[in-house]
């Protein structure tokens, strides 16, 4: 294993470093084509297409960065990879500490289960134990406004209600790298002021924010660095402003 | 701007800025310990056996009753085909508690490695969006499988308490030895299928057939002694099917819950309650079972690469 050289201030938290990942487009979806195309020799594999080639940065502890770009340029794939749902086919993604992501709140979340039942359960799948959860609980729900809906079936809530116990869950996690993808649209002003206030709370203990984004107003509220990436391309890394004139939107 | 910009408010005081980083200190996302990992998570694990079993009869009328409907009436249509108008009846004493306890087993192995096989593409929602150790999904599946197989059991010790069951230590103590053989089976089969089935969903397919086989292709319906008579110039073949992990537990349940309900054989007669070379066979189902488990492993470490990508 080769040496990385830091370049960020603190010690850096996320260190993305040479990353390529190609995506197949598979020519095959079942044993049946897979066993006709071999037989009449066409490719059974897939075809390859590349999503982020040799992308590298760092994201010191404490600061908060966002990732830019068009869509399919590669900015989700570059969280997935950071949070380990992707592995890279090349390069090395390193995390230092313990990551959670609000990517696709409520991604965990049981239609038929009461919101207490799931706020256990998504917060055990973000990593917490159930001490912690217990300990946390009021404050989750104090948080997401539920109130008394908390003991209710999921379900039953409306989607406002639903995104912010999702939204509240996530945030209390106990983490040293937060990932956030486009979730920030949730609820409505106030809810959306009281959860960026709160991410501001966060970083500003030292939490690790990595966020991806189309809202430029919002970016340019959280973050003070940008990371622009095209068609998988890194083609700006600096300042917020700077990186948002790059995008050239 | 190249690779290397530096942004501004970085260049100020460079604390750390062009050492080498140590490491040590950093954790690769995504990378687990396979099935270990799941203990490590072993909260998470009884949070989604509470979820599983919870829901499982949410909106059903009869609920958890269903689960209690369905084996006792795949028991009465086994029953009347096999015993009554097949006659099996006649050959093999207690015929009923015979059937059922092989029943309640290969139901056990069938849930449990369906559930196991479909896990990973029923959890789609969490596998593409959270890194969590995805083993954790097949293992759940098997205990929640496990848990539903209990009632089933609490009528057949009940029916055989009713007809005069003496029970052993030793039978007991194989009961549980048929259940451990059959979850490995099951969850071996089920962590190399559920990974296959994420690519190729014609796996879920091919596993209703070995479901399908399951109960044929062990001692549940009929005596193994009808096996070996009907095999008798081909006793390697007869060998092969002891050593099946579902006949050999199979056979641990007729033991255990059947045997006791009995007469010992005459002196002379075919004690039908023994399978001939079981202790060969209980060792290579053992092994077996291990081997299915570590390939399993092994084959959904490979595929858990794409599992995001694929689903």
């Amino acid at each position: 294993m080769s040496q990385i050289l830091s370049q960020t201030v603190a010690p850096p938290s996320i260190v993305v470093d040479h990353v390529s990942k190609r995506f197949l487009k598979r020519n095959s979806h079942s044993f049946k084509e897979a066993f006709v195309g071999w037989i009449r020799g066409k490719k059974v594999r897939a075809d390859k297409f590349t999503a982020l080639d040799d992308i590298s940065f760092q994201v010191g502890e404490g600061e908060s960065v966002a990732i830019m770009g068009l869509n399919g340029s590669g900015k989700s794939t570059t969280l997935k990879l950071i949070s380990g749902v992707l592995e890279p086919d090349s390069g090395r993604v390193l995390t230092r500490g313990r990551v959670a992501g609000l990517i696709e709140v409520g991604a965990g979340f049981h239609p038929e289960l009461s919101g207490r039942e799931n706020v256990y359960l998504n917060a055990a799948i973000l990593g917490m134990s159930k001490d912690e959860i217990d300990e946390r609980f009021d404050e989750i729900v104090a948080f997401s406004e539920i109130g008394e809906f908390i003991d209710q079936e999921v379900k039953h809530y409306s989607s406002g209600m639903f995104m912010r116990l999702a939204f509240s869950v996530a945030i209390h996690v106990e983490l040293d790298i937060l990932l956030v993808d486009e979730v920030l649209s949730v609820g409505d002003a106030p809810f959306r002021a009281k959860c960026s206030a709160k991410i501001k709370e966060l970083t500003s203990r030292g939490v690790t924010m990595l966020v991806v984004s189309h809202n430029t107003n919002m970016v340019k509220d959280l973050c003070q660095r940008g990371v622009v990436i095209k068609k998988g391309k890194k083609i700006f890394d600096g300042p917020i402003d700077e990186a948002v004139e790059a995008l050239g939107v | 701007m190249g690779a290397n910009a530096v942004p501004v408010t970085e260049r100020q005081i460079p604390l750390t800025f062009g050492t080498p980083i140590d490491l040590s200190e950093y954790d690769v996302p995504g990378r687990g310990r396979g099935v270990l990992d799941v203990f490590r998570r072993g909260y998470l694990l009884r949070l989604l056996v509470r979820k599983g079993t919870a829901t499982r009869y949410r909106n059903s009328v009869l609920g958890w009753l269903w689960s209690y409907v369905k084996p006792l009436s795949q028991f009465l249509i086994y029953y009347f085909v096999m015993g009554v108008i097949l006659k099996l009846d006649r050959n093999i004493e207690n015929f009923p508690i015979y059937l059922f306890s092989g029943v309640v087993a290969v139901n056990l192995f069938n849930e449990a490695f369906g559930n196991a096989t479909t896990s990973i593409v029923d959890n789609r929602a969490l596998v593409k969006k959270i890194y969590l150790p995805r083993e954790l999904f097949p293992v759940a599946s098997t205990i929640i499988a496990f848990i539903h197989f209990l009632p089933q059991v609490a009528i057949l010790l009940l029916v055989c308490l009713l007809v005069g069951w003496t029970p052993s230590l030793v039978g007991i103590a194989g009961i549980l030895l048929a259940v451990a053989i059959v979850l490995l089976f099951a969850l071996g089969l089920g962590i190399f299928f559920s990974a296959l089935n994420v690519r190729f969903r014609d796996a879920q397919n091919f596993v209703d057939l070995i479901k399908m086989f399951s109960t044929w292709t062990s001692p549940v319906l009929y005596s193994w002694v009808l096996v070996q008579e009907a095999l008798e110039n081909h006793s390697w073949l007869f060998t092969v099917y002891t050593w099946n992990p579902l006949t050999v537990a199979v056979e641990l349940f007729h033991q255990g819950f059947w045997a006791g309900t009995t007469q010992p054989p005459a002196p002379g007669e075919v004690d039908p309650s023994i399978l001939p070379g079981f202790g060969v066979a209980l060792a290579v189902a053992l092994i077996i079972c291990l081997v299915v488990l570590l390939i399993g492993q092994l084959t959904f470490r490979r595929f858990e690469r794409s599992f995001a990508q694929d689903l």
